[in-house]
Parts: C-alpha cells; sequence; structure tokens
C-alpha cells in the first residue's frame, strides 16, 4: 500500500515537472507510455530487455563464481594473497571505461568482449568481500570437523559455505547493482541491441520519450529482480538467525 | 585399541618472536575400557596436549601412536556446534551412519529428545554441552576426549551430567581421556589419573584406581580424595 502511494507520488511529480519544464525537454507519463506500448508490440522492448538480462546473468554467474573462488583462495592461503593483491587493487581502480574500451579492441566488437568486461568490472568486489569471508572463518569450527573426520565436501558445504553465506549474498547484492550500472554502458559503446544500445540510440536523436521509455522498463525489470529473487534469498540464508533471536 | 603417547616437548613462539615451552615430557598408554584424566592447573598445556592427541596439531616432539582406523570422538571445551543447523542434524553430520534407535536412546540418557528440532543458538550451555556429548557418542568412538565438560555448569547440574557421562562410558569399550581440574570429577570417573604439573606440564604423579567405577561408593572416593590430597604435587 505503501509502496504503491510512494509510486503514485512519483508519478504526479514527473507529471507536474513536465507542465512547467515543457515537453520538449521532459514529456509527460502518457507520452512515454504510449512508446513502451508500441515498442512492446512490436516486440522490440523485450528483444532488447532480453539481450541485456541474458549479459546480466552471464556476466554476473562468472564474476561470482570466478571472484568466489578467487576471494576464498586468498583467504585461507597468505601466498595466494600475496600473490593476488597487486592485482586486486588495480582491478578495484581501474575505471569501467577502461577496461571496457580495452575488451572491444582487444577482442572486438563481440559479445564474448561485452560479458567478459562486464565480469571483470564485478570481479575485484566479489573477491574482496570473499576474502573477508574467508578470513573470519571460525577456527574452531574447522578444527570440530577434523577431529570428526569429515568428508571435504561435506564440510565444504555444512561448515565452510554456511559462514560463507553472508558474504556471498553481500557480494551478489553489490555486485550486481554493479553489474547494472555497467552493463549499459557496454551496450552503448559496443552492442546492437540491448537497453543500452536502444538509449544510446535515442541519445544521438534526442529521442527522450523512447529514452525514458526503455530507461523506466529497465528500472522496473531491476526492482521485480530484487524483490522477487534477492530479497527471499537473503531471507532464506539467515533463517537460523531469525528463529534464534 | 590402545593409545601410546611418548611426547617429549612442544613449544610455540609468540607473535613476538619468544619461545615458550607448553609441554615436557608426557608419557602414558591408554588401554581400551580404560579411562584416562588429565588433572592439572588451569593454563598447564591440557589443551595444547588435547589438541596433539586428537591429531589437530602435529608440530611437536616425539611421537604419539594410535591404533588405525581408530575413530575419534570429541567434546570440546566450548560445544562447538552448528549454529546454522539443528541439534539432530548436529549429530547426523559427524555420525551419518547412526541409526535411529540408537539416536533415540542416545538423546533419552542425555534428556534432549525435546529438543531435536532446536537450533543450537536457542540452547543453554548445559543443553549445548549435551549435544556436543551426543555427537561424540554417536559415531561410536574407540577414543574418547572430553576436555573439561562439566566446566561453568551449577553443581547440580554438573552432578547429573557427570552421571549421564558415567552411564555412556560405561557403555562401550573405548579408551577415554576426560580433562578437568576438578578432584571429585577426577575420582568418581576415571581409572588412572595424571598429574600434571604447571606450564611446561610434565606427569607428576599416577594414580590407578582399582575398584572399578560403578562399585565405588561414596566412603571409598571420599578416601580416595583425602589420600590424593595429601599428595606433595608442589615438590615432585
Amino acid at each position: 500500500m505503501l509502496r504503491l502511494l510512494s509510486f503514485a507520488l512519483f508519478i504526479a511529480t514527473w507529471w507536474i515537472a513536465s507542465l512547467v519544464i515543457g515537453d520538449a525537454k521532459l514529456p509527460a507519463p502518457p507520452a512515454v507510455l504510449s512508446v513502451l506500448i508500441a515498442e512492446a508490440r512490436s516486440g522490440a522492448l523485450f528483444v532488447n530487455l532480453g539481450a541485456t538480462l541474458a549479459r546480466v546473468a552471464l556476466a554476473f554467474t562468472l564474476a561470482m563464481a570466478i571472484g568466489s573462488a578467487i576471494g576464498y583462495l586468498m583467504g585461507r592461503v597468505s601466498l595466494a594473497n600475496r600473490l593476488g593483491d597487486p592485482w586486486l587493487i588495480l582491478l578495484l581502480n581501474l575505471p569501467a571505461l577502461v577496461v571496457i574500451v580495452l575488451a572491444y579492441i582487444w577482442a572486438g566488437l563481440t559479445e564474448v568482449a561485452a560479458i567478459a568486461a562486464i565480469a571483470i568490472n564485478k570481479l575485484p568486489t566479489a573477491v574482496v568481500t570473499l576474502r573477508e569471508g574467508a578470513r573470519a572463518l571460525d577456527p574452531a569450527l574447522d578444527e570440530m570437523a577434523t577431529a570428526f573426520a569429515l568428508p571435504r565436501g561435506r564440510a565444504f558445504r555444512h561448515v565452510i559455505l554456511p559462514q560463507l553465506a553472508p558474504y556471498i549474498a553481500a557480494a551478489a547484492r553489490s555486485g550486481l547493482s554493479l553489474v547494472w550500472k555497467i552493463v549499459l554502458v557496454a551496450e552503448y559503446l559496443g552492442r546492437p541491441n540491448g537497453v543500452g544500445f536502444e538509449i544510446g540510440v535515442a541519445f544521438q536523436l534526442f529521442d527522450i520519450p523512447l529514452l525514458l521509455a526503455y530507461s523506466l522498463s529497465f528500472a522496473g525489470v531491476v526492482l521485480v529482480i530484487e524483490t522477487v529473487m534477492v530479497q527471499p534469498f537473503e531471507t532464506r540464508l539467515t533463517r537460523w538467525r531469525l528463529r534464534a533471536a | 585399541m590402545q593409545l601410546e603417547v611418548n611426547i617429549t616437548g612442544k613449544s610455540f613462539e609468540s607473535a613476538a618472536g619468544k619461545r615458550h615451552d607448553v609441554l615436557d615430557n608426557v608419557t602414558f598408554t591408554l588401554n581400551a575400557g580404560e579411562v584416562g584424566v588429565l588433572f592439572g592447573p588451569s593454563g598447564c598445556g591440557k589443551s595444547t596436549l588435547l589438541k596433539i592427541l586428537a591429531g589437530l596439531d602435529g608440530n611437536y616432539q616425539g611421537h604419539v601412536t594410535r591404533s588405525p582406523g581408530m575413530r575419534l570422538g570429541m567434546v570440546f571445551q566450548e560445544p562447538r556446534l552448528l549454529p546454522w543447523r539443528t541439534v539432530e542434524e548436529n549429530v547426523r553430520l559427524a555420525a551419518p551412519e547412526v541409526d535411529d534407535g540408537t539416536l533415540a536412546a542416545l538423546f533419552e540418557v542425555l534428556e534432549l529428545s525435546a529438543h531435536h528440532n532446536h537450533f543450537p543458538g536457542e540452547l543453554s550451555l548445559g543443553l549445548a554441552r549435551r549435544v556436543a556429548l551426543a555427537r561424540a557418542f554417536a559415531i561410536e568412538p574407540d577414543f574418547l576426549i572430553l576436555d573439561e565438560p562439566l566446566a561453568s555448569l551449577d553443581n547440580a547440574l554438573a552432578g547429573r551430567l557427570r552421571d549421564q557421562i558415567a552411564t555412556l562410558v560405561a557403555s562401550r569399550k573405548m579408551m577415554t581421556l576426560l580433562v578437568t581440574h576438578d578432584l571429585d570429577d577426577a575420582v568418581r570417573l576415571g581409572d588412572r589419573l595424571f598429574f600434571l604439573s604447571p606450564r611446561p606440564a610434565r606427569i607428576l604423579h599416577v594414580e590407578t584406581i582399582a575398584a572399578p567405577r560403578a562399585t565405588r561408593g561414596e566412603p571409598e572416593i571420599g578416601e580416595i580424595k583425602r589420600q590424593l590430597s595429601q599428595l606433595d604435587l608442589a615438590n615432585m
């Protein structure tokens, strides 16, 4: 109910602002809506949203998997940490634009280059978070697992992984928002479809209703995925904590 | 099954680079069906010794010979349960082969039957200790290590838990090693008492109690305690 109210307030503010500023710079909600419907009818909206979502899913999964593995290793093995740390600092502070442009130059304007560039941007934050998680592992529980001769796989699943879960959730949460931001830049610079590409086209044609239609539908998708997938996942992970409290 | 302990020294380096000797000469053997008690002042190196015997620390001088295939059950000083698993899951994780009947009987003895589905965070220290005990017994160990299982419980609760431990230890022919700094617990539960010196720990005196555990009455226990308290441990 409160969410609906907040949404209505947003639409009202937008409408009033467009009346004040004028249609040329900020079109009113109905104008944007009609463009949105036209794009949806032609199917272009879904093709572009789908392309962007596929890139997000691939780059996110790739970066989480590799980043978590490297972070865990760096947190557990001090040699790995000393070897990896300078690279990590470099990657952490490298601007997204540099990675994307270099990837397109070296690997061509390809899908692989785009996804790799997005993943590389997200990778270091996952590494840093998981390294912290691996450092915080309780040695007392490790000893328990060793004393009771738990097989490696079972110890990892029941002893290690639950301790890392909050860190994985944090990495996923911050990483996902990073990927949402970067994917559009990568598409804008070098892909022939996707939300970022359409926004680029709209920018060049100064087609503000189109620009807003894509921006808002993208924001809508992000909101839905956050509430339907990320938040329930976080709640599930901390189930034992809620009950204990 | 037998455990041969022949440790000649153990030291570690502190963060400041100084060498600390924790263990001196510790030599004894433990046979199946026997309860050994390590008795000594706080901080004398008992927990370090236990870690070596449990195979958690391989960095020491001397050797410890364990029978091959020996199953170890360990009750740590803190319960060390997995907070994200229920009581039953905690036990089954360590002992996947335990059958329902054995588990139910074990929970019955330890008065845990009502707590199968609780998470460790919902339990008192006394209950959590019992879950740790259940876990150690559920794997049907050949070698059981109990590190101060009765510490920081009130007298009534400690007494009850001591009786439960005595019942469980008697129910299986295994080597048991108990660490305590309570003479009463040592005399009631042990067959052989190893008196340890302050750090670096060495064995000062070994006391073998001839009477089987189950037959010791209050007067005998009192008499043994009286004799032991006259030992001049400080000058050994």
